[in-house]
């Protein structure tokens, strides 16, 4: 009688184990580094380098020769060293892995924090730093404390304009920014099955938020069908009887369109409580929310209208950008007067491309707000698709209308 | 594994972004992450880093995994990090570079206050007061000791 962490890592929470990791990968910002520290410790040969992916999306293109430089070095190890390599325009990496290689109790390691966006296939996905990343290029191996599990337990459906980040948003503002850390989150409840693969991706992405090692879905009918459609075919997994160390209950019919305030991903208000707020900036992207459902979400409410305020939108992947070419949805983003950037991560970490200026305001679908993250002296609001869409609009924080 | 030095008191949820902003990230230069650690929370503690320890509150190094946070913490001369709780992948960055990390309920602290620790005996003092340290794995004990994960991982080759 286990919990999903205790059944994929073979052991009960609480013990360290040693654990082969069946996929692990890193972006340009931690792979320069995970490089660097292989080089240290004396490395030349990887045991698994089939399991191993770098993936370009923080900064991409390179914003200055430095940053390019870093990339092309690590383009070369790529190629030398036989790792598979998303060069830029890709996508954001977990978005990239969505699409691919992740199956049903895998041990899933990535060197950035949202790396616990794969427990969404209900595998066993966790972040680490490039130097832990070094070590798993070394060896194909790394070590886990087994975490003890807080059931998220989610009943009904979604109602009105409320979407999977509303619910996200929601299960941060119970748990608190530490509410969760050591802790994994499993999704449970009848509520769980209504959600689909993009929600529970953005479900799964916000649990480092609460300082959660990971967040997992039971791999279900919808899990299968969504492997299935990526060419892999895999049984669901059934729960068992488990002891989880609490419950948190959400109800999802009673939830409204959310947003959490400057600077705390765990203070939220209602959207129609801050309407009215003036903004500079919509972005619609990252690894939370820069899916197809959020883009044709978005496209829906902004289709035929202007926007009234910057607005960048960034397909999370190429996969997504085709697919939205593809359906029209693109199109009708751009006529609405909105700016479209390659797939990545764009200014989600105040890096380039949309970063805030002093005393400006950005209403963004990311996960984080921290005080000067995306620009010294900005606030960012975060929020679902919808009321981004709304949002911008209106130039000020709107309620989005009912789908 | 002891150390000491004078407090610099932080608060709650210091987050990655605080520690090293994302500006700063694109360079391999460990000494561009120590000159600007802290910055945007308080710029004179670069200044008052050398030889102190870090006293935070809840949350200590939320965030991303950018493991620059503690190569500028650790290149800019702090002895350790002292905190009720700490986001998980700091504390495993943090001992991969080999930088003390002290689980402790420390509940006050003054800026400048004499801090000692001694991670083997499991405790650690702020001005006197004694608080317990949880205990770290015998891994984790091990790579601190050999001062970070690369060296660790040369001395079994
Ligand atoms: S989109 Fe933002 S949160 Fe996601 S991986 Fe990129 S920088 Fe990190």
């Amino acid at each position: 009688m286990s919990t999903l962490s205790e059944r994929i890592l073979g052991a009960p929470a609480g013990t360290y184990v040693d654990r082969e990791v069946d996929l692990a990968f890193a972006h340009d910002g931690t792979g320069v580094l995970a490089r660097e520290a292989l080089r240290d410790m004396g490395v030349e040969n990887l045991p698994h380098p089939e399991r191993l992916r770098l993936i370009f999306d923080h900064i991409i293109p390179a914003n200055t020769g430095m940053t390019a430089a870093l990339q092309t070095e690590l383009r070369g190890y790529a190629r030398s060293s036989g790792i598979a390599l998303t060069d830029a325009g890709g996508g954001i990496c977990h978005q990239v892995m969505s699409e691919g290689p992740v199956r049903p109790g895998m041990v899933v390691v990535g060197a950035d924090s949202h790396s616990c966006t794969l427990g969404a296939f209900g595998a066993f996905a966790t972040g680490v730093g490039a130097t832990d990343m070094a070590a798993i290029w070394a060896s194909g191996a790394t070590w886990f404390r087994v975490p003890e599990t807080i059931a998220v337990r989610l009943r009904g459906d979604l109602a009105g304009a409320a979407e999977p980040k509303d619910i996200a948003l929601t299960y941060v503002s119970k748990l608190g920014m530490e509410g969760a850390t050591y802790r994994a989150l499993e999704f449970v409840g009848d509520g769980a099955a209504g959600i689909s693969m993009d929600g529970r991706l953005t479900l799964c992405n916000m649990a480092v938020e609460t300082g959660a090692k990971t967040g997992m879905f039971y791999a279900d009918a919808a899990t299968v069908g969504y492997l299935a459609e990526h060419g892999a075919s895999v049984s669901p997994w059934i729960p068992e009887d488990c002891r989880y160390e609490r419950e948190v209950d959400i109800d999802l019919s009673g939830i409204v369109p959310l947003v959490a305030v400057p600077h705390r991903v765990d203070t939220i208000r209602e959207v129609e409580a801050v309407a009215g707020t003036q903004i500079d900036q919509v972005f619609v992207g990252t690894c939370t929310n820069g899916r197809y459902e959020d883009l044709a979400r978005f496209a829906e409410i902004v289709r035929g209208k202007k926007v009234a305020v910057r607005t960048l939108v960034i397909p999370a992947s190429r996969a997504v950008l085709a697919r939205a070419i593809a359906t029209g949805v693109l199109a009708e983003i751009v006529d609405a007067g909105c700016m479209v950037a390659p797939p990545g991560c764009g200014p989600c970490l105040g890096a380039h491309m949309g970063v805030l200026g002093e005393g400006e305001v950005c209403l963004s679908t990311a996960n984080r707000n921290f005080k000067n993250r995306m620009g010294v002296g900005g606030e960012i609001y975060l929020s679902s698709a919808a009321t981004a869409a709304a949002s911008a609009l209106a130039g000020e924080i709107a309620v989005p209308e009912v789908a | 594994m002891q150390g000491e030095g004078p407090a610099i008191c932080l608060g709650s949820d210091i987050d990655t972004d605080q520690i090293i902003a994302g500006r700063y990230l694109r360079t391999k230069d460990r000494s561009v992450w120590a000159a600007h650690l802290l910055e945007d929370l308080d710029p004179t503690i670069v200044g008052r880093a050398r030889g102190a320890v870090i006293v935070a509150g809840r949350n200590m190094g939320c965030g991303s995994s950018r493991e620059q946070a503690v190569v500028a913490l650790r290149e800019a001369g702090v002895v350790g990090v002292v905190a009720p709780s700490f986001a998980r992948i700091f504390f495993r960055n943090a001992i991969n570079v080999g930088l003390p990390v002290i689980e402790a309920p420390v509940s006050s602290c003054t800026d400048g206050a004499r801090v000692v620790f001694d991670l083997d005996a499991g405790w650690v003092k702020v001005d006197g007061e004694r608080y317990p340290a949880r205990p770290l794995s015998a891994k984790m004990v091990a790579i601190l000791r050999a001062g970070g994960l690369v060296p660790y991982w040369r001395s079994r080759l």
